[in-house]
């Protein structure tokens, strides 16, 4: 792998962190957006290698955890319909719904299918022809255009027993919703590279000169991740705010147009409920009137009552990163991957599964190597 | 129907017979397995073969019994008699893999490797095995063949009896083509000394090859999920591997144990809590071929807790792990084997892992399966 060794170079690391050092004199505070690089830097114990000085919060970048119960309830009760297959990426499977998760619907005898790619759900259907697939089709921007594409084909293959339940969430409005909230304290984020792979960097532009904050695009490996922190640190010390690109090497600034066409030809802008944090406007896609014959919400009637959210769970805090997931009293104790009281706890990207899978408080004692 | 031969090719990096086990690894050999399928009366497995009636009697003289014939099978009784001398190793496992085919092996390898390699890890040289198949209805007696000539080839070279079985057939959709039970009795090494209370600080950790080959290889051909790759199994025995450590190293080697579900991790993490100890590993020693990890990055899996079939972990004195890593390097199963970290007195219950660009994270239990992630 050598496209990935150079990214996790120990010597490259070192300058890095040397360097951070060097340049940090006053105390900030990062938001890494994405799941994954929250995954990166706890698997990778970077977080202890940071100055003192530098407090990484974690973003609402993980699209399991932001997925609200009343979403994962209408997965449930579509696989509970006799006659459908109900797909999802294989994550999604554990999150509880207000009664149960699509896994305990599973162990049921509801028809779930795990699958990597929603093109074989566009399969599924052709070799099912007598029953109804659905493809729970979540994620950022970045899922967002090969979800779109099994529309198009499952359209242009006339494949009719094809539909998606959507509950896709974009970045740029959750940024906004994080720096509108008063008590927020993030001093630069380091956006996602792979959305920004898709959606390209114009948006963020407006953002960083409105809310006079800078916007590292950043990579997912350990040395994308300090080589972004110490980019946004060099901006903080100038008191700067520009959009920059750590992750020039997958990144173009207008982002990659025919995925752009794809979501636009398929779904429409949309008012979003994000787990934890409320209803953000304009900040999910759902299926557009062209193609409401593949929207599974139209298809079907689901009758399902809205549900709340747990209110022991404090994701929303932490998603804002207001808290830290060790700050929640339940953390650990009534809140384990095996018994999630909310979704960060669920996904392996989610920030106190993350925290509770890969942290530990003795980690300051000698380590023999 | 007309008479089938079905002709396996076992690939082998050495050929393990009792009195040549120092073949040099440079012969590399294969061999053919040419077994002819038998004329039997049905394409596929029906309900009667499992009836106990004249279709069971038939499937099993001119399949089972024929293909794994020896002395204790041959008494064709209810249960085989023998006598065992020494302190004995007796373990059971049952096989639900999907695929049953998958790259470097089958089912039927694997159900008899699982066993074999079980009783290895308790310093036992496996003896005499149970072999008890529950079949779907409808499945074809072409891939039953081939099941079997996959634990004919096990059993060879792990040199153990299958001694006595059963076979059961289940209606159609009310199991997964084939299950296997196995069971095994073996004779404990009078040198071994196997236990977790035996484990001490200073030990070291030693991984006899490269992690999660396995697990990967068997994702590669799940349904839905196929991709190009020349990863294949690890499936192997071990027996005759640990039987050459502990004639050389004693009760040096102070515990054995094969990361099978779950992976190195879960091993680990239960060694830590039982002895309430610090197991600290290195993630750059740990051995792994760049296929597989390629493989796991793009699937999101930690290779940590993916499964392996022909892979040990051994702890041992500091002392002896030198000598450890020299005889396992020149045995089949032990080409990569690694010291990949150590037992501490620090971090007691815990595992820690040195991340390859130097910080420091638990390595924790898997909660339920591994599930692939979104993005």
């Amino acid at each position: 792998m050598k496209f990935l060794s150079e990214y996790r170079d120990p010597e490259l690391v070192r300058e890095y962190v040397e360097e951070l050092h060097r340049i940090t004199t006053k105390p900030w505070t990062l938001m890494e957006i994405c799941g994954g690089q929250t995954h990166s830097l706890v698997k990778n114990g970077i977080l202890d290698m940071l100055p003192d000085k530098i407090t990484m919060v974690h973003g609402p970048g993980c699209p399991v955890c932001v997925t609200s119960v009343s979403v994962i309830d209408e997965a449930v009760y579509l696989a509970e319909q006799p006659n459908v297959i109900l797909c999802s990426f294989g994550d999604m499977l554990r999150v509880p719904g207000s009664k149960k998760s699509l896994l305990e619907a599973k162990a049921e005898g509801a028809d779930i299918r795990i699958l990597y790619s929603p093109l074989e759900a566009v399969e599924l259907a052709k070799q099912n022809p007598g029953k109804e697939v659905v493809f729970f089709a979540v994620g950022f921007e970045t899922t967002a255009p090969a979800n779109a594409l099994s529309v198009v084909q499952a359209a242009h293959q006339k494949v009719n027993n094809y539909s998606i339940l959507a509950s896709h969430v974009l970045v740029p409005p959750a940024m906004e919703a994080i720096l509108s909230d008063e008590q927020n304290k993030i001093d630069a984020f380091l956006a996602a590279g792979h959305v920004c792979t898709i959606m390209g960097m114009e948006e963020y532009y407006p953002v960083a000169e409105k809310y006079q904050i800078p916007i590292v695009v950043t990579g997912f490996e350990p040395v994308d991740l300090l080589q972004g922190i110490v980019m946004a640190v060099r901006q903080l010390e100038k008191g700067e705010y520009k959009v920059e690109n750590q992750y020039a090497r997958s990144v173009q600034r207008e982002g990659n147009r025919m995925a752009q066409e794809t979501i636009q030809k398929v779904f429409e802008v949309s008012d979003r409920v994000w787990r934890g944090i409320g209803s953000i406007p304009q900040s999910g896609y759902e299926v557009n009137d062209a193609y409401r014959n593949y929207n599974a919400r139209l298809k079907f009637t689901i009758d399902i009552p809205f549900a709340e959210e747990n209110k022991d769970c404090i994701s929303g805090d932490i998603m804002k990163g207001l808290k830290k997931p060790k700050q929640c009293p339940n953390f650990g104790t009534r809140c384990k991957p095996e018994h999630p009281l909310g979704a960060p706890m669920v996904s392996s990207e989610g920030a106190c599964a993350a925290y509770y899978q890969y942290s530990s408080n003795t980690i300051e004692e000698n380590i023999p190597f | 129907m007309p008479l089938i031969t079905n002709t396996v090719q076992i690939q082998l990096k050495k050929t393990f017979l009792s009195d040549e086990k120092n073949i040099p690894l440079s012969e590399k050999s294969s061999f053919q397995l040419s077994c002819p399928m038998p004329k039997f009366d049905f394409d596929v497995i029906t309900m009667g073969h499992g009836s106990g009636g004249l279709l069971t009697h038939r499937l099993l003289q001119s399949g089972v019994f024929d293909v794994l014939k020896n002395e204790l099978l041959d008494q064709q009784h209810d249960g085989a008699s023998f006598e065992l001398n020494g302190r004995t190793a007796f373990s059971a496992d049952s096989y639900v893999i999907s695929p049953i085919f998958f790259p470097g092996g089958n089912i039927g390898e694997l159900a008899v490797n699982g066993t074999v390699n079980d009783l290895s890890m308790c310093g036992a040289a496996p003896k005499y095995l149970s072999l008890s198949f529950i079949i779907e209805e409808g499945f074809t007696m072409e891939a039953f063949w081939q099941v079997l000539t996959g634990v004919k080839a096990a059993v060879q070279k792990s040199g153990v009896m299958i001694v006595t079985g059963d076979t059961k057939v289940v209606e159609k959709g009310k199991g997964d083509q084939i299950f296997i039970n196995t069971s095994g009795v073996g004779i404990i090494h009078p040198k071994a000394q196997i236990h977790h209370n035996r484990i001490s600080a200073g030990d070291q950790i030693i991984l006899s090859g490269n992690l999660a080959q396995h697990g990967i290889a068997i994702m590669s051909k799940r349904q839905g999920l196929e991709f190009e790759t020349d990863i294949v199994s690890d499936t192997n025995n071990l027996n005759h591997t640990i039987q050459l450590l502990i004639d050389a190293l004693g009760e040096k080697v102070k515990f054995l144990r094969d990361p099978t579900r779950g992976g190195l991790a879960s091993v680990l993490n239960e060694l830590a809590e039982m002895r309430k100890l610090g197991f600290v590993i290195d993630q750059q020693l740990i051995p792994m071929d760049e296929q597989v990890e390629g493989a796991c990055e793009m699937l999101g899996l930690d290779p940590l807790y993916v499964a392996n079939e022909g892979l040990f972990v051994a702890i041992v004195a500091k002392e002896v792990a030198a000598k450890a890593i020299e005889i396992l390097q020149k045995d089949e199963n032990g080409i990569n084997a690694r010291i990949i970290g150590e037992v501490t007195e620090t971090h007691p219950g815990k595992v820690m892992m040195k991340s390859r660009i130097g910080g420091h994270r638990v390595v924790g239990y898997l909660t339920g399966e591994q599930l692939p992630r979104i993005c």
